[in-house]
């Protein structure tokens, strides 16, 4: 063995035998380096004669290739085992639990989504939304909705009142979204289509009842609506906000102040274990009151009741919310219990269209 | 209103079945509510002999009886634990499979300690007909064995209770409800006359009226020698029937004609009357014990009928015991009156009294049946008890006002989209008791006497569209038209729906809580104005309406703390009260968190506990006015401002001085302490009527983009300051820089404790610089760099670190 293939076999063998990259990096100077000994071998190719040169030079170079490309092989293979050694203590728990995100925790309030919900199927049936403040007068809350002098609602006993003022007048908190309609009619030229939601307040609490609920009431004036609209529009109404394709319901002659002539309105359903199936069963729960708008109240609104003529209706939100969702207890949605709150809650992402559906 | 089937069919002659009446009732505004047909319910009860009861061998309280069912069926062993099961006793007997309705279960055949039973025998209660429990029903010993109890018993008269609407007095009574269902094809209306009855001497007492608006009319007859006593089987079995207790005759009388015909009367024993009757307003502290036995005080609002004695009698609502008629009574003075419907109701809710009469009183009797009515009590006094009429004596107007209303015909297809011929519409008003003359286009309509809810053309309306069946009305579809679908909600409508969501999506919970709230809280938040407190609250801890969502969402969450849920982030968007008038109610959107419900997360959590702090509520607020499109440049945030809040911790967020949209921070001690309240808790309220509108853009292009072909430089800046400086204002001093080149000013750490000095700060801020042109030079940026360390140094004292 010549000494160059001693040398590159030593080399080689001290290539093999590098445990690091720190290693590695010795053996390469030791061969390779200025003063490295391949370099060394290089190095005297100068005092050589030309064909000597030749022979030794391609033999040194040969040796000198042998080693670089095994000194890269050696670094990949301990660059990588490095790596790995790396990664393998680089360990994390991956099963412990995230928090939960937030838009996953919020929730908008039962109430909240109805109304939403009701606000686009209405707006669909060509609706704009109209509110007025909880502080009302008399005269927007009865006088004007030709409630008669004397009527019950007008007392101390339904009604929430304010103290009498200097002039004796007194306000109150109205008992239905109504005086919105008086607002409404006595500010806008008919023709009128406004649904009014809000919060209303009487006298009461009970299993059923409590002191401030909220309603929604619609109202058309126009020179041609009739109680055949008035059907049409809550039926579709109800078939779109209940979700199914059909609805059985039931219009009753009744008596309001504000209607002549006046209706209420039963939907078929049936109970079961606290759900309530639509369309079918034998039980008819009521859910609104509607009519025709009393020729006083037209009147009384500065509007022509041989000229104009139109429909009125109002059901409870907290009510059909309840019947939709299969929430038992009125009160509960007054009492800020965040079990109830996240169980009965919607996700604000969850935002009710037509196109994607109310409730998806 | 209650009535049985046959009471019905004394005056509808008729052979539809009880559930179509029912439902015809419902359809044509008589809201059937209940029907309770005991013959149907009890129809597996029959009526059974024991044959032998033996002691049971186990028991010492059990009897095993053999049981004759009679209809010739083998007898039935029934172990029965009634101390009264003996041989020979005739009782009520139910087979298994028996759905017994007073111990809500079905019978099975059971085997009671050992001895087999198949059925039972059953007490009055187990049927519901009594509340008579002791021992199982004796029946006569010649009562039919194998019929059916209930038919046998009388209780085969289905019971019908209808929920009736205020305006339709005229069915307060049987008689009108029967004309109603006659008008509705159900049968024929029978409908006998009242033959007057000559008086035989001229009534004794007379009776004067002192105030004709709370007594338009009065109706006087003394029947003399009469015989008082309980009334014949057929009356009292009427009155049981609908849950009436039988007093006597005379009594009876009254309570008979006022459900069979809408007319309650009264009836004063004469000899218990002293002197004339006189119609008056009660003085202030007269008192009355009436015949429901208690003592009322009245006043002068207080419509009364009163003698040389006193007051006798609570017009229209309830008679007086010393002047009532007894077995005793003799002489009987009848009352037939028309009372002020407003005034009746009143003084009934103000004396708390329910009574038949004044049911009907404050819904108004009709006026033309004063006289006839008091014709057929007379009638009925006279066949019942004997005696001799006096004449009538009659005080005001015995009839009302005659009503004609002008009626086109079209006015039913103008109102309610269905056409009615008008013999149809002639034929329907006149088997109510309208007259209809004419024969259109516009025809004369007289309205009935007791009919005084119809005033106008959408009444009659009413009436023919209610007998025609508003099922029969097409469903017309309501075509929205070529309005523009445009959006509906308005600007605050809009700002409540976005604020709830954005509050939402961080982790909120949204809660609705009372409108008012008690005075010493709305105090605290600025409330308690005499012009917002409830004269008649439910309670006083709901007596003021709420100047502020934040006292209800923060006993919400106390509320939760104490139910084990310590940790809550809970908001509200809704109304608060600064006036009553319209303009000072406005829309509040507010938050509150407490315990570990930071805006990073709710609960605490391996990657960090956080408990909630004053920049939490900031950066709800934020979101909430970002939500709303609130302009956020413009706002200025400002420390403290709230006295209900921390008054180091809290700041407040305006635009300018004079428009302070809200409030953000921890809740001060002194709040949390008047509350109730486990602090800390942090909380933030905007009003989102304050945020400025938007400025109405004339198209939906959003500005165009410019995007710079240079690269942002950033510079991080640390300066040493007083504690007290202002991080908003190192920033704002360092933006006023160059606001074209300088895009981002970002604080990225503040520090104090060691390598600062004590009162010290270290506040670092990063700088984003934009060329806008072409590149800067080294020499450009420091020269930026140094005014802005020169600028701040001068703003804020501070210095380089």
């Amino acid at each position: 063995m010549t000494d160059l293939a001693q040398l590159e076999s030593q080399i080689l063998a001290e290539i093999a035998a590098a445990g690091d990259e720190a290693a590695l990096e010795a053996v390469r100077v030791a061969a390779l380096g200025k003063k490295g000994s391949i370099s060394a071998l290089l190095a005297t190719l100068g005092k050589m004669s030309p064909d000597e040169r030749k022979t030794q030079g391609a033999a040194i170079n040969l040796a000198k290739d042998t080693v670089t490309q095994a000194l890269t092989a050696r670094r990949d293979i301990l660059k990588s085992a490095a790596l790995d050694a790396r990664l393998a203590s680089e360990t994390i728990d991956v099963t412990l639990p995230l928090r939960e995100t937030p838009a996953e925790q919020g929730r908008i309030h039962p109430l909240s989504q109805v109304m939403d919900e009701l606000t686009t199927i209405f707006a669909d049936m060509g609706f704009s939304i109209a509110e007025g403040p909880d502080i009302e007068t008399d005269d927007y809350n009865f006088t004007k909705l030709n409630f008669p002098e004397g009527h019950p609602a007008r007392e101390m006993h339904d009604t929430f009142f304010f103290n009498p003022k200097e002039d004796g007048s007194r306000m109150l908190l109205r008992t239905h979204t109504s005086p919105v309609q008086v607002r409404t009619m006595l500010t806008q030229k008919p023709p009128i289509r406004i649904v009014c939601p809000g919060r209303t307040y009487r006298i009461d609490s009970d299993a059923t009842h409590t002191p401030q609920f909220h309603q929604v009431e619609g109202l058309v004036i126009d020179k041609g609506s009739h109680l055949g609209h008035l059907k049409w529009i809550l039926h579709e109404f109800c078939k779109a906000f209940f979700e199914v394709d059909n609805i059985n319901m039931r219009f009753r002659p009744s008596f309001f102040p504000f209607t002549e002539p006046s209706l209420e309105v039963d939907i078929q359903c049936r109970r079961d274990k606290g759900e309530i199936r639509f369309g079918e069963g034998e039980d008819w729960l009521e859910i609104l009151g509607c009519g025709m708008v009393h020729p006083n109240v037209l009147r009384a609104c500065g509007i022509d009741p041989d000229v104009y003529q139109g429909f009125a209706w109002g059901m409870g939100i907290d009510r059909i919310a309840m019947l939709k969702y299969g929430m038992s207890d009125l009160r509960q949605l007054f009492e800020s219990d965040v079990r109830w709150l996240s169980h009965y809650g919607f996700k604000p992402l969850d935002v009710p269209t037509l196109a994607g559906g109310l409730s998806s | 209103m209650k009535f049985t089937l046959s009471w019905l069919k004394e005056y509808l002659d008729t052979d539809e079945p009880l559930e179509k009446l029912a439902e015809k009732l419902t359809m044509i505004g008589l809201e059937v509510e209940h029907i309770e047909d005991k013959a149907k319910a009890l129809a597996p009860f029959t009526i059974a002999r024991v044959i032998s009861a033996e002691q049971h061998p186990n028991a010492d309280r059990l009897r095993v009886c053999m049981v004759d069912t009679g209809n010739g069926a083998a007898p039935v062993q029934v172990v029965c634990g009634a101390p009264n099961a003996r041989a020979g006793l005739v009782s009520v007997f139910s087979p298994p499979g028996t759905f017994i309705p007073g111990k809500n279960i079905t019978l099975g055949v059971g085997t009671i300690r050992g001895v087999e039973s198949r059925g039972m025998l059953c007490s009055a209660a187990e049927l519901q007909i009594s509340e008579d429990h002791d021992g199982i029903m004796e029946l006569p010993a010649d009562a039919p064995l194998g019929a059916g109890y209930a038919q046998w018993a009388g209780l085969g008269d289905p019971v019908i209770e209808i929920n009736l609407t205020p305006n339709r007095q005229d069915c307060t009574g049987v008689h009108g409800i029967a004309r109603d269902l006659f008008a509705a094809d159900m049968g024929k209306f029978k409908d006998p006359g009242i033959k007057p009855i000559k008086g035989e001497f001229l009534c004794p007492v007379k009776v004067t009226i002192e105030d004709t608006s709370l007594c338009p009319g009065f109706a006087l007859r003394l029947v003399r020698g009469v015989k008082n006593g309980p009334s014949p089987e057929w009356l009292q079995k009427r009155l049981t029937s609908i849950g009436l207790r039988p007093i006597n005759a005379l009594v009876d009388i009254t309570n008979f004609m006022t459900y069979d015909r809408a007319r309650p009367l009264h009836v004063f024993d004469a000899a218990k009357v002293k002197g004339n009757l006189t119609v008056r307003h009660a003085r202030d502290g007269e008192t009355l014990l009436a015949l429901d036995g208690r003592t009322y005080t009245l006043d002068r609002n207080v419509c009364v009928i009163s003698d040389e004695h006193g007051v006798e009698s609570l017009a229209g609502i309830m008679g007086g015991e010393a002047s009532g008629c007894s077995e005793d009574t003799t002489d009987v003075l009848i009352e037939s009156a028309l009372w002020n419907e407003i005034n009746i109701a009143q003084t009934g809710r103000k004396l708390g009294i329910n009574s038949d009469a004044r049911y009907r009183f404050e819904r108004g009797v009709d006026p033309a049946f004063m006289l006839p009515g008091l014709e057929m009590a007379t009638r009925l006094v006279m066949e019942l008890c004997g005696g001799t009429p006096s004449e009538n004596i009659v005080a005001g107007n015995a009839f009302g006002e005659d009503r004609v209303i002008d009626f086109p015909l079209a006015e039913t297809k103008r109102l309610a989209g269905i056409d009615v011929p008008l013999p149809e519409a002639k034929r329907i008003l006149s088997h109510l008791g309208f007259m209809v003359a004419g024969s259109g286009p516009v025809v004369k309509v007289a309205v009935p006497s007791w009919r005084s809810d119809v005033h106008g053309k959408a009444d009659i309306v009413e009436e023919i569209v209610r007998i025609v069946g508003v099922d029969k009305v097409p469903m017309t579809p309501f075509e929205r038209g070529d309005a523009p679908r445009k959006p509906i909600l308005s600007s605050i409508q809009l700002r409540t729906r976005r604020a709830k969501r954005a509050l939402a999506t961080r982790g909120m919970v949204e809660a609705v809580t009372w409108s008012f709230i008690s005075k010493p809280h709305a105090e605290l938040f600025g409330g308690g104005k005499s012009e917002l407190a409830l004269a008649n609250p439910i309670a006083s801890d709901l007596s003021d309406m709420r100047p502020s969502l934040l006292p209800g969402l923060v006993a919400a969450a106390q509320a939760n703390a104490d139910r084990g849920f310590p940790d809550v982030a809970l908001f509200e968007v809704g109304q608060i009260f600064k006036g009553d008038r319209p303009e000072d109610q406005l829309i509040a959107a507010a938050g509150v968190r407490h315990g570990f419900a930071s805006s990073r997360g709710i609960g605490r959590h391996w990657s960090g506990s956080v408990t909630a702090d004053a920049l939490d509520a900031k950066a709800d607020a934020f979101a909430v006015l970002a939500a709303a499109g609130a302009p956020m440049q413009a706002l200025q945030i400002v420390s403290g401002g709230a006295n209900w809040l921390h008054p180091g911790r809290s700041g407040a967020i305006q635009i300018g001085p004079q428009n302070v949209l809200g409030y953000f921070g921890e809740l001060h001690p002194r709040t949390l302490e008047a509350l109730k309240a486990d602090g800390p808790l942090i909380a933030f309220e905007v009003i989102l009527d304050r945020i400025p509108a938007a400025k109405q853009k004339p198209t939906r292009a959003k500005p165009v983009l410019e995007l710079s072909a240079f690269q942002p430089v950033s510079r991080d800046f640390a300066f040493t300051v007083d504690r007290s400086v202002k991080a908003g204002d190192i920033v704002r001093a360092a933006q006023g820089v160059d606001k074209q080149l300088i895009t981002a000013v970002t604080v990225f750490d503040v520090y104090e404790g060691k390598g600062v000095e004590d009162g010290k700060k270290s506040v670092a801020i990063a700088v984003t610089i934009q060329p806008r042109e072409k590149t800067l030079t080294d020499q450009e940026i420091d020269a930026v760099a140094a005014k802005i360390v020169a600028e701040v140094s001068k703003k804020t004292g501070g210095a380089l670190r």
